[in-house]
């Protein structure tokens, strides 16, 4: 059985609204599994002199402009180690404005912490949160109920809160989504169990983190080898990049896009070491049979198993910039090593992401919106389903005058 | 290999080699402190078996521990690689930079001004950086591909956002890259992969006897270009870095550990950050944010 890259190292992201406890509970989980260190603790305790206790908030929000305003603006990355997992946290802000930086944490994680504050229970802002997260295919969302101190503790709250959500996100086609009841500001669930809830038989958050199966998450059946960067030194060419999915092994017959020409795997190689089978996430370099022609962009799959090469497509589009979407003007689209530049043929609808109304006709898609669309480039793409294959399934739209990063899609 | 460590090299190759991709000109900022020592180490196994195809550039202040240096040279020599240096004591004898008025700690700031101007005076459009997001909190708010626009200065509030592994490189004029291959790594993770690659590293992050002097609770390494026989005590200690900036701010850690294993087991037995023990960080709360808006790395 072949070592999978994702196995001991965990990428989650946490969501929650304004005043959930975010902050406290990654505080709480870096503190309590010792991700934090004591000068780092001491810092925020005495930065902290109007509160009780220690400010667990004050350990993720980092820049002086969060501190004044008292909110997480941008995403924030944390990290810390168990026996089991090495842990790497986007923690994502809530807050409606700052949804780009949801669609930016949620892009790699594969595990979603969504909190929600148990006197409130399913409030449009989770609605909205569960929808992108399955949207950005997080194929594992756990909801830690928080503040449950705030309702005695209530079994019967917590199950109605569970089953509203799972009524909501049955819709989403989320397949695991599991609930825990918390309370962190004094930890409760988060690390360790608690006396006050025994009728919850579940483990801790830190327990669900460390044992959640996500092997089975990755394409190991579709062989994408998005050419990231070929030598300049003639004879042999020498073609870097990283598996996108699927496994390559030494021997294998390959096909080469655009070209279709067929060749084999003469070696595979990462620094000076020969390895005999690349998995999905490895960066190597590959020698083929024959030494053809590629270039940064091309591709390398198996002849029985190709992406579709088509330069139309529909996406969901997530617009993320301040400028609003202009269809009458071209954009640059970044997918698998490729800068083409792409026009938006037609919007078919935008989708209001509290309703999961499609409006139709769309009015001006600006920034948070979604919208469903379809894209032209003016040359031929490798592409998946988003669905199947993250890295050739997502794209990014780069507006032609600024060069900023305007929209995030994943590919229908 | 642990196979966390096999996902942060994979993906500190694959960033490197966009850099590559993307920029005719990328350089790499090598300090001879342990994060820059694994870039380059990266930096040979991601192109192996070609050349590191670009140089490095080392922003010197003229207050680095002569090991570090000595060091350096070395790495630079075995790599094949071209070593520029920016050289800080150089601009104030010419006069375009004013010695700081804190002889101890000033000089690190006037090295992001040094290094702002030779990325301008060679045209660099990406400097590769071994800062990690768990070094800091205002690092941990870092693009892998960070923008640099009026003049070399960090623009925290507005980042565009960075989705998968998509880096959008499209550079305006007059502006540049930073890019952080090493950002998802933490302390424990650089020394697991020494320790696991052989790397070689510096003596003084090893347990060794030296002069030292306590300057507010910190031990700073003993040299006559900073303090006076006459007016501080000096004294020998057991001690070793775990990080390295310049002398006079890097704060020497009472240690036996003289192995990788025991600098690990070390490690994990502290209850203080890596940069605990540097006075460079520790003038305010925000000093790292305030460092980076003005262009350090």
């Amino acid at each position: 059985m072949l070592k999978s890259y994702t196995k001991r190292l965990l990428r989650f992201v946490t969501i929650g609204s304004v005043d959930d406890g975010k902050s406290t509970l990654i505080g709480r989980l870096l503190h309590d599994a010792k991700g934090l260190l004591k000068d780092q603790y001491e810092a925020v305790e005495s930065l902290d002199n109007d509160r009780e206790g220690v400010n667990f908030a004050f350990f993720t929000d980092g820049l002086k402009k969060e501190r004044e305003l008292g909110i997480t603006i941008d995403v924030a990355y944390r990290y810390f180690s168990t026996p089991k997992r090495k842990f790497i946290i986007a923690d994502a802000p809530g807050h409606f404005e700052y949804t780009k930086n949801m669609v930016t944490a949620c892009s790699r994680a594969q595990v979603a912490v969504l909190l929600i504050d148990a006197r409130h229970g399913l409030l449009s802002q989770t609605k909205r949160h569960l929808f992108l997260a399955s949207l950005l295919q997080v194929k594992h969302v756990v909801i830690c109920i928080n503040k449950m101190d705030l309702v005695q503790f209530s079994e019967e709250r917590f199950e109605a809160i569970k089953e509203s959500v799972s009524q909501y996100a049955a819709k989403l086609q989320i397949i695991d989504i599991q609930f825990i009841p918390t309370v962190a500001t004094k930890g409760f669930n988060v690390v360790d169990t608690c006396e006050e809830m025994k009728w919850y038989k579940g483990g801790s958050l830190l327990f669900y983190l460390e044992n959640v199966h996500v092997d089975s998450d990755e394409n190991r059946i579709d062989c994408r080898f998005p050419i990231q960067m070929v030598s300049k030194n003639e004879s042999p060419f020498r073609y870097f990049g990283r598996v996108a999915s699927g496994i390559f092994k030494k021997g294998d017959e390959v096909l080469l896009l655009p070209s279709k020409q067929k060749s084999k795997i003469l070696k595979i190689t990462l620094g000076e070491k020969e390895i005999e089978e690349a998995i999905p996430g490895a960066s190597i370099l590959l020698t083929l049979d024959n030494n053809p022609l590629l270039h940064r962009g091309d591709m390398i799959v198996r002849p029985n198993n190709q992406p579709e090469t088509t330069n139309r497509f529909n996406c969901m589009l997530f617009w993320l910039s301040d400028l609003g979407l202009d269809s009458n003007q071209p954009y640059y689209l970044l997918q698998a090593h490729r800068q083409e530049v792409c026009h938006i043929k037609t919007i078919l609808y935008k989708l209001d992401i509290e309703t999961l109304h499609r409006e139709f006709p769309p009015s001006k898609i600006g920034v948070n919106d979604i919208a469903r669309i379809e894209i032209q480039t003016t040359s031929p793409l490798y592409i998946d389903s988003y669905q199947k294959n993250r890295v050739t399934g997502s794209f990014i739209l780069v507006d032609k005058n600024s060069l900023a990063t305007v929209a995030a899609g994943v590919i229908i | 290999m642990h196979t966390h460590l096999l996902e942060l090299e994979s993906e500190a190759i694959f960033i490197l080699r966009e850099v590559v991709a993307c920029f005719e000109k990328p350089v790499l900022l090598f300090s001879g402190g342990k994060d820059s020592i694994v870039l380059a180490h990266l930096a040979k196994k991601a192109f192996f078996p070609e050349e590191i195809p670009f140089p490095f550039l080392h922003i010197d202040t003229g207050y680095n521990f002569p090991e570090t240096i000595e060091f350096r040279d070395k790495i630079v020599r075995k790599l094949r690689v071209k070593l520029l240096v920016g050289d800080v004591a150089k601009a104030i004898e010419e006069g375009w930079l004013a010695e700081p008025q804190d002889k101890l700690t000033g000089r690190n700031k006037l090295q992001s001004d040094v290094l702002k101007q030779m990325i301008e005076s060679y045209g660099f459009q990406a400097a590769i950086g071994g800062a990690r997001r768990d070094e800091e909190k205002a690092r941990a708010k870092e693009r892998i591909f960070s923008i640099r626009e009026n003049r070399g200065g960090w623009n925290p509030d507005n980042q565009s956002p960075e989705m998968w592994n998509l880096y959008n490189a499209n550079l305006k004029q007059g502006c540049h890259f930073r890019v952080f291959p090493l950002s998802d790594w933490t302390e424990r993770d650089v020394w697991d992969y020494i320790l696991e690659e052989r790397i070689e590293i510096p003596p003084i992050y090893l347990a060794h006897r030296r002069a030292v002097v306590e300057i507010n609770g910190q031990l700073l390494a003993y040299s006559p270009l900073f303090f006076d026989k006459d007016i501080h005590t000096i004294i020998k200690k057991k001690v070793r870095c775990r990080t390295i900036g310049d002398m006079p701010t890097t704060g020497m850690w009472l240690s036996s550990a003289s192995t990788l294993t025991e600098i690990i087991q070390e490690i994990d037995q502290s209850d203080r950050t890596e940069r605990g023990a540097r006075l460079d960080d520790q003038s305010s709360s925000f000093s790292m944010e305030d460092r980076k808006r003005d262009g350090y790395f």
